[in-house]
């Protein structure tokens, strides 16, 4: 058994970390499947504060919480992955700036 | 320093570094290939949590599928790659603001010291509770029915799957649903428009607007 060395401010404080960086990723770049991929690592900082604090209250609720949104995050970059090949057939780009038109 | 907070810091250092590659690269192959050493870091950070089971997890969702996922759509669309073509968006800077602002307001709000570590019992993570009821006779005579709470320590995913098909049993059939819906969802929006037995016999709008597309090319490069 570890012990707790590492403290749920450390693990607060790197997930801060990785979800400021999502943040900046899916504000400033272009590609989309750099923004999606972006949108991951900020689901993923959540799963880290999740994970620290069911270790710091000794619940499992913390744990459960993250397998679902796992399973979210599987379905949100199917669906996602499926709109940008749409999107890059329909105008051959996958640039977020040139998607602006709401009439396809 | 202790092994565990050594570990720690590699691993953490590792991940954000390799998450801040994820958002810097140009290519996307790339993007994803560090996307995956960020998820193999962070299922390790789980385990050192004592969630065994979600680590487990992470690595075959997400390090195993979504990223094959990723990879295969990269793989689908091959972008072509223009030397002087801009990475970054129009407004980089409003990005950078926002994101430097947004962890200086984590930092501020987490300082160490905020929540006091008790001293580190992971046992509950590896418990299962099975409920009985008990005839409890009270001293006044009467018999009173009491629900019992007995906890077993076993592993960290047997008590996950316990906590699920028990506790968490509804969510979780929503959760199938929800892929499901999700499944059905990818497959209509990604699919072609045509296979090749309809093209033989194509219905007549797809014929005009074929026609009209073609019209529009000419007039665009006339």
């Amino acid at each position: 058994m570890l012990e707790a060395v590492p403290t749920t401010e450390a693990y607060l404080m790197l997930s801060g970390t990785l979800f400021a960086i999502g943040l900046v990723g899916v504000i400033i770049r272009r590609n989309m499947i750099t923004v999606l991929m972006a949108v991951e690592l900020m689901m993923n900082a959540v799963n880290i504060n999740l994970v620290a604090f069911s270790h710091r209250f000794a619940s499992l609720e913390g744990q459960i919480f993250t397998i679902f949104i796992i399973t979210v995050a599987a379905g949100e970059a199917a669906v996602g992955l499926a709109i940008i090949i749409q999107l890059y057939r329909l105008k051959s780009t996958i640039n977020v700036d040139e998607a602006r038109e709401l009439n396809g | 320093m202790s092994p565990a907070l050594v570990v720690f810091l590699v691993i953490g250092t590792i991940a954000v570094a390799s998450s801040i590659l994820v958002v810097a690269m140009r290519n996307p192959v790339h993007s994803a290939l560090f996307l995956l050493l960020t998820f193999l870091c962070v299922a390790i950070l789980f385990v050192m949590k004592g969630a065994e089971f979600v680590g487990a997890v992470q690595v075959l969702v997400y390090a195993g599928g979504i990223m094959v996922l990723f990879l295969f759509v990269v793989m689908l669309i091959n972008v072509r790659h223009l030397p002087d073509e801009r990475v970054l968006s129009n407004f980089w800077k409003g990005g950078l603001l926002v994101g430097l602002a947004v962890f200086l307001l984590f930092f501020t709000m987490v300082r160490p010291g905020v929540f006091h570590d008790p001293a580190a019992s992971d046992q509950a993570l590896r418990t299962t509770y099975t409920y009985r009821h008990r005839k409890v006779i009270q001293p006044n005579g009467t018999v009173v029915r009491k629900l019992i709470r007995r906890g077993k320590v076993v592993g960290n995913s047997e008590a996950v799957g316990m906590a699920l098909y028990t506790d968490y049993l509804v969510p979780f059939e929503v959760a199938s649903l929800f892929l499901l819906v999700a499944m059905i969802g990818a497959i209509v929006i990604g699919k072609r428009e045509l296979s090749a037995i309809e093209e033989e016999n194509i219905p007549s709008y797809m014929l005009e607007r074929s026609e009209t597309e073609h019209e529009v090319k000419e007039a665009m490069s006339a």
